[in-house]
């Protein structure tokens, strides 16, 4: 009976396009939300999985906050191309001439926190019922406690006290008019399983992740990347240095490691020495203690 | 598929396992200590315990800190919901479901403990075994998790002393007697100061059995999953309505147990018929053969009729077909359960309704006994019941499979998942 085990990136693999299938059997109009980082890059490619030789039957989501690096905008449209898949954008700068949102001001501004305006205005001008996610539990705290299907109220918001008890594989995305669901496929993968995947299926990722040479600024430990979005601290001098991404956001928040990485081989053999946690280089989870906790009630990915 | 498990650091197994144990036990620091020792705690974790335990005003890390989740439970210091933690060896890669243990909280385990291949359960040195400690082993038996490793701990506390420890394990295994566990461990340790959790403890040389972490590491589970009844709950149908694969009709959905082999004759529930699989579909690949927990696609021979909720099986082995189960449930709602009420259910891929027929006794989970008088069913009870379907489903027993054999009861009103039950 030996030989009937799977390994680990299998058995994960498994489990993530078993609850996508789940979800669009359980719904009627959902969407996958997609940044161009690696962990939306490998739900997609779960997503193309479970449904294969069929196209991925719902659309993708960008919230575009307009910080974008461009690799990453080419990597998403030629993507989509190639795959045959319909993608929807959504700006974070429509919500802010709409006056619903306002750009934080001052050195440390960022758009993260006004993607959840645009998302969930997003979600409910197209009648999404459920918007798949690549969050993972062991990105962070309050992330370590959500469920795969969680369920949202009316108004978008998480309530992290009255989370449905989920067992086994048996997903309950029942709801009323005017709610949603959050669904999370990699729950229970970490960056490690992450990148192993993409080194084991041959996923194709953006430049970004890779060792390269940018002009960029220290800030508290941080490295961001020099440009029109992000303003100078007065004594800040950008300066050139070999870097790569460990997550790709917004560039005002996206914390870059030196490295020389230049193979997925290398990622991994770097994530595998390295001592400090992805979201430890993004600026806005700094802000405070519970700030994943704050974000996440107020309908934040 | 061989060559991929070659690349040895691919070659993990993954292992699931659940903590249950109170605030007391030390079964934060338990883990916390297990995180620390095996590397899994990067620094900016670290840096952000030591300020959180200098702001409590302690001395050291207080590794507790580690698994402490949401704002409202660092507060209270206590954990109240249940928090995946992973981390990973170069032998295997683990999830951990880390649960609380008051009884207040018995839907937590239960939930935790619904997926999980291990048990940890944590009993201190100095109290023995009690009321709490009954409690999660019989979680443990009846949500049929196939290995229990009892940590004996706080050993520091009572001067390593061998005889508490074998006092204990005598108490651990006359209850064990009443319960249905098949594999019992038991490892004497101490989370605080690391010993016999991934080290070998100093202080123990009476104890000659395994580290915590090895039995993790090298515990049997391969044979934890049912593979001889065939079992395929169809989850979704695939038709591609594109040109080249104009008459492609795929059955998309997860192996729950047995072997299905291309070329193999399978039956449909409900309907009966039978054809034979045509194609073993992953992606761009086609497969000999499939088996659980792998998610694939299968094409049949013949066009049948085959919709989400049925079920491919292999004639060897027919599930059971009814519509009056017989199960022990554990209730999660403030609502308690209503007989003769009517709930909705999901069993494997089946959307069904069911009405509550008879409680037959609820489980005094401290004493192990059955109560046939008080027959109110509340938040975190233990019942056994029965009820009737409105259309016949296709089982096993819970103890044969835990995932043909197990449903969740979802209350019509709110939609809130109310129940979880495991058919007898």
């Amino acid at each position: 009976m030996n030989q009937y085990k799977i390994n680990h990136l299998r058995e994960l693999e498994a489990e993530s396009i078993f609850v996508i299938r789940e979800v669009v059997a359980q719904f009627e109009n959902p969407v996958m939300l997609f940044s161009g980082g690696k962990d939306s890059i490998v739900m997609f490619h779960l997503a193309r999985k479970a449904f294969w030789p069929a196209r991925v039957p719902f659309p993708l989501m960008h919230i575009d906050t307009g910080h974008n690096f461009k690799e990453t905008l080419d990597y998403r449209d030629k993507l989509m191309a190639d795959t045959e898949t319909k993608l929807i954008v959504r700006y974070v700068q429509d919500s802010i001439n709409q006056g619903k949102a306002v750009d934080e001001t001052g050195v440390n501004a960022s758009r993260n926190k006004l993607q959840t305006v645009t998302l969930l205005d997003g979600i409910e001008e197209l009648k999404f019922d459920c918007a798949m996610g690549g969050g993972r539990r062991d990105e962070e705290k309050a992330r370590a406690k959500e469920r795969f299907f969680s369920h949202r109220d009316e108004f978008g918001q998480w309530d992290p006290k009255n989370q449905r008890p989920e067992l086994w594989n048996l997903f309950n995305g029942k709801k009323h008019m005017g709610e949603h669901f959050r669904v999370f496929p990699i729950s229970n993968w970490t960056e490690m399983d992450v990148w192993q995947y993409i080194m084991l299926e041959n996923i194709p990722i953006p430049s970004l992740y890779f060792s390269h040479e940018r002009e960029v600024i220290n800030r508290d430990g941080t490295i961001l990347a020099a440009g029109e979005y992000v303003a100078l601290k007065e004594g800040e001098i950008p300066q050139k240095r070999i870097i790569r991404f460990r997550t790709i956001g917004d560039m005002t928040c996206t914390g870059a490691v030196l490295s020389k990485a230049g193979t997925v081989e290398e990622i991994i053999e770097e994530v595998a020495a390295t001592r400090v946690t992805e979201r430890g280089g993004r600026y806005d989870d700094k802000r405070s203690e519970a700030a994943m906790e704050d974000r996440k009630k107020e309908g934040y990915f | 598929m061989s060559a991929e498990y070659n690349r040895g650091y691919l070659d993990m197994e993954l292992l699931r396992f659940t903590t249950a144990g109170s605030v007391d036990d030390g079964k934060s620091t338990l883990i916390g200590r297990l995180l620390y020792d095996s590397k899994a705690i990067f620094e900016d974790q670290l840096e952000s315990i030591e300020r959180a335990s200098l702001k409590k005003g302690e001395e050291g890390i207080n590794l507790a800190l580690l698994t402490d989740g949401l704002r409202a439970e660092r507060e209270q210091g206590i954990t109240i919901d249940v928090a995946y933690r992973y981390f990973a060896t170069p032998k295997r890669k683990f999830i951990i479901a880390d649960t609380p243990g008051h009884i207040q909280y018995t839907r937590n385990m239960v939930t935790g403990a619904s997926t999980a291949n291990v048990a940890l359960i944590l009993v201190d040195a100095r109290n023995g075994v009690i009321e709490q400690t009954i409690r999660h082993a019989f979680i443990a038996s009846l949500l049929q998790i196939p290995h229990i490793i009892v940590c004996v701990n706080k050993m520091d506390l009572v001067e390593f002393d061998e005889t508490i420890f074998e006092n204990i394990k005598a108490d651990f295994d006359k209850i064990a007697t009443k319960l249905d566990v098949h594999d019992i461990r038991f490892i004497p340790i101490s989370a605080k100061l690391g010993d016999n959790v991934v080290d070998r403890s100093k202080n123990m040389d009476w104890y000659e059995g395994p580290t915590l972490m090895y039995l993790l590491e090298n515990i049997h589970i391969a044979s934890d999953i049912n593979h001889l009844d065939a079992r395929f709950p169809v989850q979704y149908v695939i038709r591609p309505m594109r040109d080249e694969y104009h008459d492609y009709r795929g059955y998309a959905g997860r192996v729950e147990g047995g072997i299905f082999r291309k070329g193999e004759k399978v039956k449909v529930l409900p309907s009966g018929f039978t054809s034979k699989i045509k194609s073993i579909d992953i992606f761009e690949n086609s497969i000999e053969e499939t088996f659980a927990p792998q998610s694939v696609t299968i094409t049949l021979e013949d066009d049948i009729d085959i919709s989400r909720g049925n079920m491919l099986i292999k004639e060897d082995s027919i599930p059971e077909i009814g519509q009056d189960i017989d199960l022990m449930i554990c209730w999660f709602n403030e609502k308690p359960l209503i007989l003769g009420g009517k709930y909705f259910l999901k069993h494997t891929t089946s959307d069904l309704r069911c009405v509550i027929r008879d409680v037959k006794y609820r489980i005094d989970v401290n004493t192990l006994t059955n109560d046939e008088n008080n027959k109110k069913i509340g938040l975190n009870d233990i019942a056994r019941i029965t009820i009737k379907t409105t259309k016949p489903v296709f089982y096993d027993s819970y103890r044969k499979n835990r995932l043909t054999g197990s449903l969740i009861f979802i209350d019509e009103a709110t939609n809130e998942t109310v129940g979880a039950g495991m058919i007898i």
